[in-house]
């Protein structure tokens, strides 16, 4: 087995308030394999758009990276100067921000916001290598190469999504994160943008990180899945073995809200609403929705552990409370 | 029996341009009635640009056919008095997607409902006007003293949401159009809401209008369905049957791509034109014959009728041109009633 191509330990990004500290990612570890596609799933305001700011070093004060490590490749990230980090970007890691489609520059063509990214990280390219470049990427993200001389207004949602998807892979980085990359698009062009994000990963053995609230697109879309829970990482898994098995009581509540096909009728929602985090308490953040707590959960907080091969979940009914 | 509220040959058309005219047809010639009698939950499916919006809006009165008609109660609507429109106004209730603009953010969240029972002159006294501010709210399974005096960034968009629920319930409506209500709010939190619709649905017996793209829901909360592509109706009936055997291939395309949260029913094989999406006009014929695997000659010349393929389904296909056409295309007679 490979070296992870991402290794993410102890991370926790704060943000500072008058009221006290948002700890919008707490104590986050995981390791992300390289070509797999990782989802990472949660209710809003769980912090998992922070994580991927995180990851891209894209966190702005008042909030901080407090302390961790994100080990791309070996290379800490959280230890780059700012212009190191600013050529890892796109260069190794790529991040296709929530709405991006909507943040298309209006005036400029499709290829010169491509090229924009390619020159701006130094790649001395001729015109003719630029243009065979663009046309290239176009193609592997299944556009059509005439869509570069377009204005973005010229296209349907799935197709700006797919530019948005080129820009990223542009400069064939390692890890593309996509945050909720199809959240504003139909169920018909949401298959096709991410059968062309799989392909891609299949192809060019980039790894992606999926943020999604949608476990439904996570079934069909990732391999491995991370459920996020107030800002800590509450249960990792191969997918199947999530949703066949669910061990986290708030992973199974988030189960069994969802419509199947399979029992018609048989969906609730999850009772109480997400904690603050402003000054959030120890012990098990889930605490006060648990449909089973026990009193040692709200004093101490459950550490991920691995209890069965590579699942792995905080909560301390499985032996968490080490 | 009149039904509540109907669409008669119901059709819209947007003109743009001034010397160029563009039209597109945003509904074409729906035929269609709610029935009060025993009152069921039908969604209104289809993608961005279907007219699914554009259909509610004819329903709710905010927009005039261009052609056809809408009744209510038996009378034409748009040649209503104005007493009329405001029985109407009351009786047919609109809950909307965005659980965020609905809300000024700077009155309290009572301000909704205040406002219909002020409007309305549904209460004689404010203690009157509480109870049944607080008998709304109960319904939709919201606590009172948690929601009422709050702003409304003080509530998450679950709860902003179930509040525009017992706004609309507040007016003790006859019918309601809900249109995408759960698609801003977290998965987690949809099921909550879709089952005080629910609750509303049965156990005051009203019928409900469910416009979405999502099927799953739809499935999950629909006896009846229909599913429109660019401003026709491609199918429609029990929502079980079509959900399970589409027989439109716009359906099976769309029904196929359901991300079904089971890693062991994974997306179809089938591959629709993920190359060059067809954007613009179109023929005489079937709208989506350009995308259609299956289309024929006689898709690109001429429109389907709707066939009547089952009791409780029809389809607009000429896969199923052995099938009886449906008779003036009113599909209320598809439909659970």
């Amino acid at each position: 087995m490979s070296n992870p191509i991402l290794q993410v330990r102890d991370l926790r990004v704060y943000y500072y308030t008058e009221r006290g500290p948002v700890k919008a990612v707490d104590q986050v570890s995981f390791d992300l394999d390289p070509s797999m596609r990782l989802g990472l799933v949660g209710e809003s305001g769980c912090g998992k758009s922070t994580m991927a700011m995180g990851f891209m070093r894209l966190i702005r004060p008042p909030g901080r990276i407090q302390s961790g490590q994100i080990l791309l490749d070996g290379v800490d990230l959280t230890r780059l100067s700012q212009e190191e980090m600013r050529q890892t970007r796109l260069r190794k890691i790529a991040l296709i921000p929530q709405g991006a489609m909507n943040s298309l520059n209006p005036v400029m063509r499709v290829k010169d916001q491509i090229a924009d990214g390619i020159l701006d990280h130094g790649e001395a390219l001729s015109a003719v290598m630029m243009r065979e470049r663009i046309a290239e990427v176009l193609e592997s993200v299944d556009l059509d190469p005439r869509v570069a001389n377009m204005h973005p207004h010229e296209l349907s949602g799935g197709m700006k999504q797919r530019v948005c998807v080129a820009i990223a892979i542009s400069m064939r980085p390692k890890v593309v994160i996509a945050d909720e990359p199809t959240s504003a698009l139909d169920v018909v062009v949401q298959r096709q943008v991410m059968e062309t994000i799989q392909r891609l990963q299949q192809e060019m053995g980039i790894s992606v990180i999926l943020i999604g609230h949608d476990m439904g697109l996570m079934a069909q879309s990732v391999e491995r899945l991370v459920v996020m829970y107030a800002g800590r990482l509450v249960e990792i898994s191969q997918v199947a073995d999530l949703f066949h098995d669910p061990l986290h009581p708030y992973t199974q509540a988030l189960i069994s809200s969802l419509p199947t096909l399979r029992q018609k009728g048989v969906f609730r929602g999850i009772p109480g609403i997400t904690p603050l985090l402003l000054n959030a308490p120890e012990g098990c953040l889930f605490y006060p929705r648990c449909p089973k707590p026990r009193d040692v959960c709200k004093d101490r907080t459950p550490l991920l552990q691995e209890v069965k091969p590579a699942h792995w979940v905080a909560c301390h009914p499985y032996g968490g409370a080490a | 029996m009149t039904a509540i509220l109907e669409l008669r040959n119901a059709t819209k058309i947007y003109s743009s341009g001034l010397i160029n005219k563009r039209v597109t047809v945003a509904l074409d010639q729906v035929t269609f009635a709610i029935e009060g009698e025993n009152p069921m939950i039908t969604a209104i499916a289809g993608e961005s640009g279907s007219g699914k919006t554009t259909m509610g809006m004819l329903m709710l009165g905010f927009l005039e056919p261009t052609d056809g008609h809408i009744f209510y109660d038996g009378r034409d609507l748009w040649k209503s008095s104005k007493e009329e429109w405001i029985r109407f106004r009351r009786e047919v209730q609109a809950i909307f997607q965005d659980p965020f603009e609905v809300y000024n953010p700077f009155y309290k969240v009572d301000h909704v409902l205040t406002v219909p029972i002020e409007k309305f002159k549904l209460a004689n006294s404010k203690q009157e006007a509480r109870s049944k501010m607080e008998e709304a709210l109960e319904a939709v399974g919201l606590r009172p003293g948690e929601t009422l005096g709050r702003y409304p960034h003080q509530l998450s968009g679950g709860q902003r949401q179930r509040i525009t629920v017992a706004r609309a319930l507040l007016l003790n409506p006859r019918v309601i159009i809900a249109d995408e209500p759960v698609s801003m709010v977290d998965a987690s939190l949809r099921a909550t809401i879709l089952e005080s619709l629910r609750k509303l649905n049965r156990e005051m017996h009203i019928p409900i209008m469910y416009i979405t793209h999502d099927l799953a829901t739809a499935y999950h909360i629909c006896q009846n369905i229909i599913v429109l592509y660019r401003g026709s109706v491609a199918e429609a009936g029990d929502v079980d049957l079509i959900i399970r055997e589409p027989q439109h291939p716009y359906t099976q395309l769309l029904v196929g791509s359901i991300p079904w949260p089971d890693p062991d029913r994974k997306w179809g094989a089938g591959q629709f034109m993920a190359k060059g999406e067809i954007l613009g006009g179109y023929g005489h014929g079937c709208r989506f014959a350009p995308r259609c695997p299956v289309a024929m000659p006689v898709c690109r010349e001429q429109q389907p009728p709707l066939y009547r393929t089952h009791g409780t389904r029809a389809a607009a296909c000429y896969l199923y041109k052995d099938s009886p056409t449906l008779e003036g295309r009113d599909i209320g007679r598809v439909l659970n009633q």
